[in-house]
Order: structure tokens, then sequence, then C-alpha cells
């Protein structure tokens, strides 16, 4: 495998540029989080008091944002394929493990600039006290890292997959219930065991808990554990959408 | 166009591909010289895409092997690709970014510095006409303009050899003609070796310096347009008539081939023209008579015994057949 940076770079300004290009993207893929975000969030609220539950929710939220973002941008390359560009790269002097780095890169890229968003629109109106620096910074590292695994993940399953027609099922029967067996809307610890047991096993739980963590002060694992977690699941994702794109033909 | 002593572009020896049981291509043997416009042409599953995606990598031979510009397309596939540009038969290029952006992430792609970059990309707009057009999102680009900038983007890197399948498929007439201008103008300035694919006789025998001739994974005919259709024999007149009998022909040495399918009679005649009173004389009453010259329709006819039908073949339809043609590509 050669390192190509320039390679990589075009990769990655396309994503970006299809993203910046599309301000109907921009807007549709806030607009669910936020309503989430208001509605379940400052419905709860009222019904739970003492407990600042938009708080936290926030970084479920956010968390919720970058998943979307993060998994439609992988399992695009579906659409690639149906749409004939993904010729265009395979039939390039690049190598397939710069097109799946580019492509996990400008993936991130775009959903970590949204789950900024969420984060200062959060800021703005849930009375969440601006964390430390160090806190920003590991937060930003942290949902990094959550993006990156989730772009490689939809980038093995879109090479796997291969039909248009999947592409909605994907996205439902994956995202849905990796965002609602997580850690994101309710505390781990005060779940039924049952799924305490699923939350576990899901990787989203761990970015959920660190961001958390980070954020409001509470989490359940300790913050090195969640970042130790969303590394690992970075390097199987990473691993499995090169072996998967590799054997993936025309 | 046709040194004989020029070098070999494109080699391949005993090049097979099946899949399943199909034989896609079947034993390829062919040569194509560098400066050639050199032309596969067939009917759809003849083989040709198959042929194209073998030579530019995307495929990998069941057996035998292929060379680009002498360098091995399953050892170095990476270094092959370097050599080549590639317009696809399906639409490729992305709709969501603008035309230059286009051309400049293929540049990109292909490692072209920055200030090379920026100098080709306005050359190659200005060569298919659409420098005004660089700006706008591809999506509201016509069909012939796609395929424009497809054309520009393979050749974007200066390639030694351009690839094209089926150049102007399901364009309408007139974006065809200008198409061809095209790729008959940067065959000459850009000085590059052509292999395109069409099931258009009139695409090939317009534009092709040679013809190899396919039908089920196999060439069944090679050569320039004029030599294939010298081989038919003759002009073709073609005749209706109920009861036609072969034996009325006896002694007529200007006909050199009969084929009846029907009621429509296909002589193969030498200087049709000239010689028709002769030989209506010699048929008798006929319900009518057309006489057509030599095409590399009745060489297709020739050489697989089957006559060519564009219509079954969706020539004008496009998306239908393009969607099949991805479908059985997937396997």
């Amino acid at each position: 495998m050669a390192f190509e940076p320039g390679k990589i770079y075009a990769v990655w300004l396309r994503e970006v540029k299809r993203f910046t290009n599309s301000k109907a993207r921009i807007v549709s893929s806030l607009g669910q989080p936020i309503l989430f975000l208001v509605a379940l969030g400052g419905g709860l609220s009222a019904m739970l008091p003492g407990f600042n539950y938009l708080a936290f929710i926030l970084p479920g939220i956010m968390a919720m944002t970058v998943m979307f973002t993060s998994i439609f941008s992988g399992v695009s390359i579906i659409w690639d394929r149906e749409f004939g560009f993904l010729k265009e790269m395979l039939a390039a002097p690049t190598s397939r493990e710069t097109i799946v780095l580019g492509r996990i890169l400008g993936g991130a890229t775009t959903a970590v600039f949204q789950g900024t968003v969420m984060f200062i629109l959060g800021m703005l109106f849930t009375g969440v006290p601006i964390p430390p620096l160090m806190g920003i910074i590991g937060i930003f590292v942290l949902m990094t890292i959550f993006s990156c695994y989730l772009v490689a993940a939809g980038i093995a399953i879109a090479s796997v997959v291969q039909e248009v027609e999947t592409f909605q099922l994907l996205m439902n029967f994956l995202v849905m219930p990796l965002f609602f067996l997580s850690s994101a809307l309710f505390p781990i610890n005060q779940m039924p065991s049952w799924l305490q047991d699923i939350s576990g096993l899901n990787p989203v739980s761990y970015a959920v808990d660190g961001m958390r963590g980070m954020l409001i002060g509470t989490s359940t694992f300790t913050i090195a554990y969640d970042f130790g977690v969303s590394l690992a699941v970075l390097l199987v994702a990473f691993l499995a959408a090169s072996y998967f794109f590799n054997k993936t033909s025309i | 166009m046709l040194a004989g002593n020029n070098a070999q572009m494109i080699t391949t020896s005993h090049l097979t591909k099946r899949f399943d049981k199909l034989a896609a291509v079947d034993n390829l043997n062919l040569n194509i010289e560098e400066g050639e416009v050199f032309g596969l042409l067939g009917p759809n599953g003849a083989g040709k895409t198959t042929t194209i995606n073998l030579l530019i990598t995307l495929l990998k031979p069941t057996s035998g092997t292929a060379t680009v510009n002498g360098i091995d397309v399953v050892k170095n596939p990476a270094q092959v690709r370097k050599n080549i540009g590639v317009v696809f038969q399906e639409p490729s290029v992305d709709d969501l970014l603008s035309g230059k952006e286009n051309l400049e992430m293929h540049a990109m792609l292909y490692s072209m510095p920055g200030e090379l970059r920026r100098k080709r990309v306005e050359e190659v707009l200005e060569l298919v006409e659409l420098t005004d057009r660089k700006d706008d999102w591809v999506k509201t680009y016509s069909g012939g303009m796609r395929r424009r900038l497809e054309l520009a983007r393979g050749l974007m890197h200066h390639p030694k050899v351009l690839f094209l399948d089926e150049p102007t498929l399901g364009l309408d007439p007139q974006t065809r003609q200008h198409i061809w201008k095209y790729i008959a103008r940067l065959a000459k300035e850009e000085n590059m070796t052509v292999v395109l694919t069409t099931h258009y006789m009139e695409e090939a025998d317009l534009l092709c310096s040679r013809i190899g001739i396919m039908d089920r994974g196999k060439i069944v005919a090679l050569g320039t347009p004029k030599k294939l259709k010298h081989e038919v024999g003759g002009d073709v007149v073609i005749i209706r008539q109920d009861g036609f009998d072969r034996s009325c022909l006896k002694g007529l040495k200007l006909v050199k081939k009969v084929k009846v399918e029907g009621d429509e009679v296909f002589l193969t005649v030498e200087h049709a023209h000239e010689n028709l009173q002769r030989l209506l004389a010699a048929v008798g009453k006929v319900k009518s008579v057309e006489v057509r010259e030599a095409s590399l329709n009745d060489v297709f006819l020739k050489y697989t015994g089957r006559k060519y039908r564009e219509e079954e073949e969706g020539a004008e339809g496009g998306w239908a057949e393009r969607t099949m043609h991805a479908e059985s590509q997937r396997d």
C-alpha cells in the first residue's frame, strides 16, 4: 500500500465539495437532531424535575448527527456504483486504500462539522456550561474517531451489499438500532439488564459515554476506556472497509 | 495511419474471460499499433465491453495475457492505468460537481501537478467546447455535454491509449455527429491510439482506421473498413419476389452470392448499378428492388451468418439497456 497524500486529498475534496455544493443536505441532516433535542429533550426535561435531561442527551444528539452523516457518506458508495462514478475511481492509478482513506476523512469532515453545529446549538440553548479547552479538544477527537469508524463501516457494508434498493433498509435497520440501543438517550445503569447487555455490545455507547463525560462530567466508564474501545473499533472497521472495498468490482 | 512498422500499443494473447460457463471473451489474439484508431464492432453481448474492461484492468482475465504499451495488465495494473484514458459506456461523471471540478479531481487522481493541471483543464474544456459551462453543475448538462465532458476527462492526463466504450450510445443523431467530430480531431491533434467499441456500423466506418468485427467473444473479421467491404465481393441487391428460383441466375457470373430470407433475396453483385438491367432481365418480375452499396453491415452478415439488427439492440433506447448492462456486469 503506497501512501498517496495528493490523491487522498482529491477524494477528500470531492466528499467535502459534494457536501458544500448541496445546501439541502446540510439543512436536512440537522433537522432531525434538532427536532429530537427540542421535542424529546424539552418534553422529558419537564417530566424529570431536578434532572437536566436536555444536558444529558446533548452528547447523544451530537452522536446521532454524526452517525447519520457518517454512515450515509460511507454507504453512498452504492450510489457511486449506480451512477457510474465508482468506475472513474477504480480505473484511476490509485490504490484502493487511498480511496477508502480519502472517503473516510471526507465523510468524517462533513459529519464532525455537523456534530459541531449541534454542539454550538447545545451550548447556546441547553444551559450546559462550556467545558474546559481540554474537554472540547477531547470531544472533537472522540467525535472524529467515532465518525471515521462509522464511515468505514458504511464503506464495508456498501462494498458487500451493492444494491441500491437496500440503501434505505440499511439506513433504517442499522442507524436506528445503533442509536436507540445505546446510551445516547438513557443512562446505561438505569436500563433493564437485557438492554444494558445490548447497549454494552454497541460501540456507539462508548463514544456517547466518553463525549458525555467530557461535556457534563457524568460517564459510566472511564474516558480512557471509551477512547480505547472506540480506537479498537476504528481499526477493525478500517481493515474491514479496505478488505471488502478491495474485493469490490464494477 | 497504418504504417506496418509502428510499435505495438496493445497486444492480447489467448485472452479469455469466462462468466460461469459463458466465454464473454474467447481466446482473443489481437494487436493494435501505436497511432491507430481501432474499432471493435459488434452487437451487444459480443464481448466488446468485457474486452475493454480486461484491457483497462477493471476485470481479471480467466486465462491468457494482454499488454498495454508493453505493460502486462495482470502483473502491473497500476502502471497500465497511468497509460490509459477511459470513457465508459455508462455515464461516470459526478453530477454534484461542476464540469471543472470533475476534471480537476481526475487530474489529482492521476498525480498531475497544480500548474499543469490548471492549464490542461482549460485546454481540454476548450477542445470539447465546454469552457462557458465549466462552473455549472454537471446535473444541468445535456446528455451530449456530459459525453463531451467525459471525453475531455479521458484526455486530461495525456494517455497513450484512449478507450471509448460506445461513445455515442443513446445520443441523438446530431449530437453523435458532434462527438464523432471531436474524436476524429483529438485522434489527430493529440496523436494518441484510440480503441473504441460500437455497434453503429456507420460510426466504425467513419472513424476507424482498422476494425475488428466481434461476435460471441471472438474476432471474426479484421481489417480496414475498405478491405472488409471489399471482401464482401460487391454491392448487395435485395429483391422481393414470390417463388424465387435460383436457376434463373445460372450463367450470370456477376452474381457472387445468393441468400434467401422469406420473400427477400440478397444478391451480392459486382458493380450493381451498371448491371441492374441484366440482373432484372434474368430474374423476371419482382415486387421491389433495392441496391445497397457494400457496407459493414454486409460484412457482419457475411462473417456471422446473421443479420445485424440495430433496432433490436435498443440503439436509440439507451437507459433500459444501460441498466441491464450494469446488472450483467455486476456478477
